[in-house]
């Protein structure tokens, strides 16, 4: 067979080609985190992260859409860790594969799928407007907690299932009940992969803003109660940016965003890194 | 077939060994194990198990010796799809019957695996384990308890300075003492051990062997072996399994000296298996 270029040459182009590529990738979240700590930065003051917005968030600072952020994720990780990780287990656990664990397990794929946007109308029309709970912290936790449901049972899930069978039955062996051995060497050992998912889950909650601002409202003060509104940074960036009322102060509060959600990212990183240490 | 017939014995079973007490600890009745699928794993088996003595389970790979053992504490329950014929009797009651708690049967019938599993926590709270599941708080009590099983597992003079490490930086051999301790300190009556010493190296086979040979004194012990030296060794009974059926049930010398079956006979001088 007669090669158009030797093939040498075509093996070191392709490898060339595919570093570019790669390079390409990388560069582009280099470029986002540098444009955006470049532009956001100058804003960066004590003020910043410890005042109210004044004049709709032209000055100011975001201390409450901080809190806001932070008070719709534990209500939507509190939510969701519970049921995700009790349905991880009943899966797990309690039943064998068959058709019913695999009609959960597609649900839970489809669940996964579900735009963000929907969610937020469906937030709207069953929390906010037909249990009456209004623009809240719970109606938008509760909606995140929806949405970020799937992720937190997938991982608890894998990393039950990586905990050696054999630990289970050496507990079952020194007469631990089912749940006697799920509680004390199942969950602990699976702790690691449950905290990642339950950490990829919190980058998701802080950077949602379509079932947010539907659910939760924009309220510009610090929510004093789970019945209070409250409005996300994500969803004040997308307020100050999308109504151009301040451009700095929106390239300030997507740095905040941007840092907080990175720094997620590489602490699950670090722990999913543990779990597989741990196990191989 | 060349069982000889005796006087008393349970219609179908192999003979046992004369001048044993008339109560055995544990009694199997014409047992049966199948596979999902139908497949036999054991096939009619009627053994007497002793008390206080060491009984070998002797066989090839496949023969059914560890399904029986799994099935003398229910451990076989975890087996989906399987199917069982026959009794077993722990103290004359059926530890299948309904409304027996299979965790209190496995309090009672102790059990070692082939490879050591420490659970990841210190070398004390892996002793403690099982008295914890029970309930047991106190901490004398649960010191007291961790104690004597080391002692019993001869590992306390190896691991006392150091009780809160854990578990997972033994040594092979000290952690399989460690699983026999974790079992000793559920005060068992009977101990299951299942290849405890596959895996280990001389030295640390021996501590297995010694424990073994002082444990008999105040548990009843069945082991599964599938090094014959080791069955002829440590057992006071030896029984001989071949494709789910047990062929021979003796007193091990007898059995290493003068087998009454001729697959015995090939299997411990080594022609198969």
């Amino acid at each position: 067979m007669k090669h158009l270029v030797r093939p040498d040459v075509s093996q070191r182009v392709i490898k060339v080609l595919l570093i570019l590529l790669t390079a390409l990738t990388l560069s582009i979240l280099i470029f986002i985190i540098t444009y955006l700590l470049l532009k956001g930065l100058p804003v960066f003051s004590p003020g910043f992260f410890t005042g109210h917005a004044i004049d709709m968030g032209r000055a100011g600072g975001i201390l409450p859409f901080i809190l806001s952020t932070v008070f719709l994720s534990v209500v939507a990780l509190a939510i969701a860790t519970p049921l995700g990780v009790g349905t991880a287990i009943y899966l797990t656990e309690y039943t064998r594969e068959s058709r019913l664990t695999r009609v959960i397990r597609f649900a839970a794929e489809c669940l996964a799928g579900v735009p963000s946007i929907i969610l937020g109308l469906f937030g709207f029309v069953t929390f906010v407007l037909y249990l009456k709970l209004g623009w809240s912290v719970l109606s938008g936790g509760l909606t995140l907690a929806i949405m970020v449901l799937p992720t937190i049972i997938r991982t608890s899930e894998e990393a039950i299932l990586a905990v050696p069978h054999a630990q289970r039955e050496v507990s079952f062996s020194l007469g631990g009940t089912r749940w006697q051995t799920v509680i004390r060497v199942v969950l602990p050992g699976a702790l690691p992969g449950i905290v990642t998912g339950v950490m990829l889950s919190l980058g998701r909650c802080i950077g949602e803003t379509a079932a947010v601002i539907f659910t939760a409202g924009s309220s510009l003060m610090t929510p004093a109660s789970l019945l209070d509104s409250g409005r996300t940074l994500a969803v004040h960036f997308y307020i100050l940016a999308r109504e151009g009322i301040s451009a700095e102060m929106a390239y300030g509060t997507a740095a905040v965003l941007m840092i907080s959600i990175l720094a997620i990212n590489v602490a699950a990183y670090g722990l999913m890194h543990r779990i597989v240490r741990r196990f191989s | 077939m060349t069982r000889a017939p005796v006087p008393g014995s349970v219609p179908g079973s192999v003979p046992g060994p004369a001048g044993v007490g008339t109560s055995p600890k544990m009694r199997v009745e014409g047992f049966s194990f199948f596979y999902p699928g139908g497949q036999a794993a054991l096939r009619g088996v009627s053994l007497d198990i002793p008390s206080n003595r060491i009984l070998g389970l002797i066989g090839p790979s496949a023969s059914g010796k560890s399904t029986l053992l799994r099935s003398l504490n229910r451990m076989s329950d975890f087996l989906h799809g399987t199917r069982r014929e026959g009794r077993i009797l722990l103290d004359g009651a059926d530890i299948h019957a309904p409304g027996v708690d299979p965790t209190d049967i496995r309090r009672r019938v102790g059990m070692v695996f082939d490879t050591p599993v420490p659970l990841s926590r210190s070398i004390f709270e892996n002793i403690a384990y099982g008295q914890r599941l029970k309930g047991e708080r106190d901490r004398d009590r649960l010191a007291a308890i961790v104690e004597s099983a080391l002692k019993a597992a001869i590992l306390w003079e190896e691991v006392k300075d150091r009780l809160e490490a854990s578990a997972l930086r033994l040594s092979g051999g000290q952690q399989q003492r460690l699983c026999i301790a974790r079992t000793i300190a559920l005060d068992p009556e009977v101990i299951l051990l299942d290849e405890p010493c596959s895996g280990l190296d001389p030295i640390s086979t021996l501590k297995i062997e010694e424990a073994l040979a002082e444990l008999k004194e105040r548990f009843t012990i069945v082991l599964v072996t599938n090094n014959t030296k080791q069955a002829a060794r440590v057992s006071d009974e030896v029984a001989f399994f071949l494709m789910g059926e047990l062929v021979e049930h003796g007193e091990a010398r007898q059995i290493f000296t003068v087998p009454r079956d001729r697959r015995t006979d090939d299997y411990i001088s080594g022609r198969f298996g």
